[in-house]
């Protein structure tokens, strides 16, 4: 069975994101970029399950420019066989990226979907439940524990009222979230060896995927500085101020 | 010419800064209170680095080291520098000069060295012989097959791990025009050998939790079989493997000063005084421009030197410049960032009071700044008949 793993390119986690002077997105130039954290968990799920038994192929694939063959190397550096390119600009929509996914299912046939449930830039969430729609794949999201057995998937989800377990045919969609594993260090010998896996490059045209844009971004602004807070002498004042300023209760 | 990194070399770099992140700065504040590092930190960060193949980066492949070449080590070990010495010990490293084994030495110190079974030191320097390392007192006597051994070295980093030590020790004299001249034997000799004891050492201002110790040899028998290279040769496996050594002082310190630099930038741009942020004041933004400007002068000339190692051409001079250099760039660095910070750079709330103690001995081991100089002078001066 083949693993397909996307992988996105992100600006790293450490990096205090700044917005652009004319508010037309976040600062990139000269930021470190690294893969989507989420998407790292993803890439650790996949390699865990070749090596044990339950997969031969672990396949990262990356949507946007040149730039994201180095999060792919980063992939392939962790343990995955090899890697798909797709160029395509940097802020390729959802649903364009599910697309653009379900053609690259369509040629490679794997058994198992698994990526990150969002990407940190954007926070959409979106990507997985929109791939499981468009192949008519079972979707199992926010996933906290994932096993095979006998070609089934057992899978714990995380959700608003606490732990769901579910079971799921596969082929499958899982979206990872953060307590599914630690990822790995990459190795020193799978370092000089990703130079040498292969990494496909394909265009969006060999895919005959519309990748245009359907959303336009109107302006991005720094959140409101946080104020300082206040001590309040009791709990009667402290109800009060929750109710009439804070209005959360 | 070509400036750039490979993709392999940048991955390197980013896999030991994420591990030196993740991996070594939460347990710094812990090590620093304690002044040691617990067992099962140490042994956490071991199993580790060895299961990512890194721990015996600086062999070559043929022996099960990760075959990286003076320059990757040098990228490698600039990352390591931003992290405690003492957690960073356990990133293994075992020295190079190990590679000068033969025949049982390589099955019984070797192999087990790059596999992180038994961790090694290296114990040059005396009470009495710093940087005058032939004035050494420390004396191997023949007694049939087998060597006496009597003296003392201190200042002995890494012993307090080690299951067995490198030890250059006095096995005879020359007459010479110039005087009375030593010869020299490096020995191996295992913890716990009969005549031979590991002691505590002195309490350093810098790098606490990475302890000196003292080696004490009383009467210590050792087979011949554990003379490391030929007897008398010691000055010769010194010269062949403990050549680059330096180019880990200046790259660690230049990882280091980068770490600082950036705790220095973003106080300048967080603190506010007189309405507006401090590194609007020339006072302090020319500080960082300076600050930047030397370390990556220093990061350069660190890499050059380990690239000319690689390349094959001579590097003693540019070795001694680098290593004096990065050390007295990191001294200014960590310096200028506690005055950036002003009286909270002094409390150790801010790591900056540990890095500017850690800096004082970059200047001092591994040869002092003024034997660098030497060593950069008369480089110079010799050939013009000086």
């Amino acid at each position: 069975m083949k693993i397909l793993v996307p992988v996105k390119r992100v600006i790293d986690y450490n990096v205090k994101v700044r917005v652009k002077a004319d508010q037309s997105g976040v600062e990139l130039a000269n930021v470190k970029m690294a893969m989507n954290p989420f998407d790292e968990i993803a890439v650790e799920q996949a390699i865990r399950f070749k090596e044990a038994g339950a997969a031969d192929e672990v396949i990262a694939v990356s949507i946007g420019p040149d730039q994201s063959q180095e999060t792919i190397r980063t992939a392939l550096a962790m343990g995955a066989d090899r890697g798909i390119h797709v160029q395509a600009s940097h802020d390729t929509e959802p649903l364009a990226i599910a697309k653009i996914l379900k053609a690259i299912i369509a040629k490679e046939e794997p058994g198992l979907v698994i990526m990150g449930k969002q990407s940190i830039d954007d926070d959409s969430n979106q990507t997985g439940q929109m791939l499981a729609t468009l192949t008519g794949w079972p979707q199992a999201t926010f996933a906290s524990n994932v096993e095979i057995k006998d070609n089934v998937l057992n899978i714990i989800r995380e959700v608003d009222s606490g732990l769901e377990h579910i079971t799921c045919p596969m082929p499958a969609v899982i979206t990872v979230d953060l307590r599914l594993n630690e990822p790995r260090y990459a190795s020193l010998p799978n370092i000089m060896k990703a130079k040498k896996k292969p990494i496909d490059q394909i265009s969006l045209d060999d895919l005959g995927v519309d990748a245009s844009q359907r959303l336009k971004t109107l302006k991005v602004e720094e959140p409101p500085a946080r104020e300082a807070g206040i001590m309040v002498d009791s709990v009667p004042l402290l109800v009060e101020k929750l109710k009439n300023e804070a209005k959360v209760i | 010419m070509h400036f750039g990194l490979s993709e392999e070399q940048n991955m390197i770099v980013d896999t030991v800064r994420g591990f030196v992140e993740k991996e070594i700065y939460p347990h710094e504040n812990k090590v620093e209170e304690l002044g040691y590092v617990p067992q099962e930190i140490a042994d956490d960060i071991k199993s580790k680095v060895l299961n990512m193949g890194f721990y015996a980066p600086n062999f070559p492949e043929e022996v099960g080291g990760g075959g990286l070449n003076h320059l990757e080590f040098a990228l490698l070990e600039r990352e390591l520098g931003r992290g405690s010495m003492a957690l960073t010990h356990f990133w293994g490293r075992p020295q190079n000069i190990l590679m000068a084994c033969e025949g049982e030495q390589i099955e019984r110190y070797l192999t087990p060295a790059i596999k992180g079974e038994r961790m090694d030191a290296l114990a040059m320097t005396e009470p009495d012989a710093g940087s005058d390392i032939r004035s050494m007192k420390t004396f191997a006597k023949k007694d049939g097959s087998d060597w006496i051994i009597n003296g003392t070295k201190h200042f002995i980093s890494g012993a307090a791990h080690a299951d067995f030590v490198i030890v250059f020790i006095a096995t005879g004299e020359d007459d010479t025009p110039k005087g009375p001249k030593k010869r020299i034997t490096c020995f191996l000799v295992d913890r716990g050998h009969p005549g031979f004891e590991i002691k505590p050492g002195y309490k350093s201002l810098s790098h606490r939790g990475y302890d000196n110790m003292i080696l004490t040899f009383d009467d210590c028998r050792i087979p011949n079989s554990q003379v490391l290279g030929e007897v008398d040769g010691g000055f010769e496996v010194m010269n062949t493997w403990l050549y680059a050594t330096r180019i880990t002082v200046a790259t660690m310190s230049v990882g280091r000063a980068r770490r600082v630099f950036d705790y220095a930038l973003q106080y300048a741009v967080d603190r506010k005084q007189f309405g507006q942020q401090i590194g609007k004041f020339q006072g302090v933004s020319f500080k960082l421009a300076d600050m930047i400007t030397e370390i990556d002068a220093a990061d350069w000339l660190t890499l050059a030197s380990a690239w000319r190692l690689d390349e094959g051409l001579e590097a003693n001079r540019e070795i001694a410049s680098a290593k004096v250099y990065a050390s007295e760039v990191l001294a200014r660095v960590t310096d200028e960032a506690i005055q950036i910070h002003g009286g909270m750079g002094l409390m150790n709330d801010l790591p900056l009071e540990r890095f500017w103690r850690d800096a004082r001995v970059e200047r001092i081991w591994d040869g002092t700044s003024e034997i660098q100089r030497h060593i950069i002078s008369r480089d110079l001066l010799r050939r013009l008949g000086g």
